[in-house]
């Protein structure tokens, strides 16, 4: 599903962030992408979202070289995967439905499929019945659950989570994991940036550990 | 033998349909959806900030107003100038000791000049019906005790003496003779009249380039506003997958609903100063044989109005997102 092969990243400020990466991930796969700050998790996860492009290397996503993406395909690699962020990246001047069919949306389904999907979307996440309510009135964890149904709605076959448990409480962080093996089980890819070691270390899944843009476990 | 063109067969990548079902009915919905999508929100955004939304339209709606309303004066005044026709025309008003019987012999000599087209003489009487008739000052003539009008002689040139020197020269000559008292030609007023509107058609037109320009950097910087306030809406959309027309169509239509209802605006606005100033200037064309209406847009005008308008608004908020939606990248 998603293959790193020597895959390197400069910025001409900050010098390599990566340095011949390689790793691959199978479809419906479940792993954990670790490291210090700044090690290069971000900009791992940028290049799937093809936000950054690397400088040497490539990556393939579904089979697919995404160095050769053209500019107006790169909406279309996105719609493949669902991005979760750490600050939730929800729209507070809309209803938390209108969050969640923000993708379908973009993908221009109809009024009822997109009422459909989003109510499936939500009662997969658990907020049935919220669709109404506007970001700023749920917890944490309820808000990140609306990031995890927008990202999810669209079925993408990857999921990627940047500290999607970073702002979140010890209990919370392990109902978010336990809904990401939800969606592995049924056959998503999901590739998590996280430092919370003993989160991880509970959950019995592959770890790519990242130093100084090198990827040192695997 | 036959020649095969061999192109490299270039691989398109999978994810280039559009939407999962992918034939043209999914595609044709799709599209629509989409567009109704744009429409919607942009007009439904425009009545959520009922306030800044009206300011801006009116500011627009008085520029167009501005414009429209200069040329439809114009389109007023031309009427006016349209109903005279230019001629070279002289007339020569006779002394008064001039007899009916001596003004005929002068008329025909006039006539043998190989220069004239045409002579018509007026006679004092016929003077003076033609004046009671159209003058409206019928009665004031009756009172006089004497006919105070001359002979007139009407000298057409042929068209041959189009240019100014030779007519010059003419009306020199009849300036000199014995007969004529005062010579003049007639419709020298009319050929400066229609040389002032071509002023006024050129300045129309200059007016209106300028205050388009004025609607088009408006409409842009309320677009440009809005991008701005809307910003962190434009990067998540782009981040879960929204194209570029995506993002700019519901701009677009912004720029659409605000150009088209400046235009409507303006539209009112004119046609509301019109009714006001109907009233005295049908009065003084009444005055005037009645040889002025007053004209309001007509349906081909309103729907220039408003169509030059939507594009103005259109134009303006693309300028905007060409230049300033690049700047906008997901983080």
């Amino acid at each position: 599903m998603l293959k790193f092969d020597n895959v390197s990243m400069r910025y001409p400020e900050a010098g390599d962030v990566l340095r011949n990466v390689s790793f691959h991930l199978q479809r419906g796969e479940m792993a954990f992408l670790t490291g210090h700050s700044g090690a290069g998790k971000s900009t791992l996860l940028k290049l799937i979202a093809v936000i950054e492009r690397c400088s040497r290397g490539q990556v393939l996503l579904d089979g697919e070289n995404l160095n050769l993406a053209k500019d107006r395909q790169v909406p279309f690699i996105r719609r493949k995967v669902g991005l979760i962020f750490q600050d939730y990246k929800l729209l507070q001047d809309r209803t938390v439905f209108d969050n969640v069919a923000l993708p379908l949306v973009i993908a221009g389904y109809g009024h009822h499929e997109v009422s459909r999907r989003v109510r499936a979307s939500l009662d997969k996440v658990g907020l049935l019945g919220k669709e109404k309510k506007y970001p700023a009135v749920l917890s944490g964890g309820e808000q990140q659950r609306v990031g995890i149904a927008r990202a999810v709605v669209n079925k993408p076959p990857m999921i990627l989570a940047d500290e999607p448990t970073g702002n979140l409480d010890p209990e919370l962080s392990a109902e978010i994991m336990h809904l990401f093996e939800q969606f592995q089980q049924v056959g998503v890819t999901i590739l998590i940036a996280s430092h919370d070691i003993s989160l991880i270390a509970q959950m019995n899944h592959r770890i790519l550990k990242l130093d100084h843009g090198q990827l040192v476990a695997s | 033998m036959k020649h095969v063109n061999k192109k490299p067969v270039k691989q398109e990548p999978r994810w280039q349909t559009k939407i999962s079902g992918g034939n043209f009915v999914d595609k044709f919905h799709a599209y629509r959806n989409l567009h109704a999508h744009a429409l919607f929100s942009s007009l439904g955004r425009l009545v959520a900030s009922r306030f800044s939304s009206a300011m801006t339209i009116v500011v627009l709606a008085i520029a167009i107003s501005l414009a429209s309303g200069f040329y439809i004066l114009v389109a007023n005044l031309q009427q006016l100038a349209g109903n005279l026709e230019a001629s070279n025309q002289i007339s020569l008003f006779l002394k008064d000791e001039i007899s009916e019987a001596k003004a005929n012999k002068f008329a025909a000599s006039i006539r043998q000049n190989p220069d004239i087209q045409e002579v018509k003489l007026i006679t004092k009487e016929q003077a003076l019906a033609e004046f009671q008739s159209h003058s409206g000052f019928g009665e004031a003539v009756k009172a006089l005790e004497k006919n105070p009008l001359p002979i007139v002689i009407q000298v057409l040139p042929k068209n041959a003496l189009e240019n100014e020197q030779a007519l010059e020269v003419l009306l020199d000559d009849f300036k000199r003779s014995a007969e004529v008292d005062f010579a003049q030609m007639d419709m020298q007023w009319v050929k400066r009249l229609q040389s002032i509107m071509e002023v006024a058609r050129r300045g129309v037109i200059l007016l209106s380039l300028l205050l388009g320009a004025g609607v088009l950097f408006i409409t842009a910087n309320t677009i440009r506003l809005e991008l701005h306030n809307r910003r962190d809406e434009v990067v998540i959309a782009k981040l879960v997958g929204a194209t570029n027309g995506f993002i700019h169509r519901p701009f677009l239509y912004s720029g659409f609903w605000i150009g088209f209802f400046s235009g409507v605006t303006a539209w009112f606005i004119v046609t509301t100063i019109m009714l006001i100033l109907k009233q005295p200037v049908e009065k003084l064309s009444r005055l005037y044989d009645d040889a002025f209406h007053v004209l309001f847009f007509g349906f081909t005008e309103t729907l220039a109005l408003l169509f030059i308008s939507s594009v103005l608004g259109v134009v303006g908020s693309w300028i905007v997102l060409h230049f300033q939606l690049r700047q906008l990248k997901p983080e």
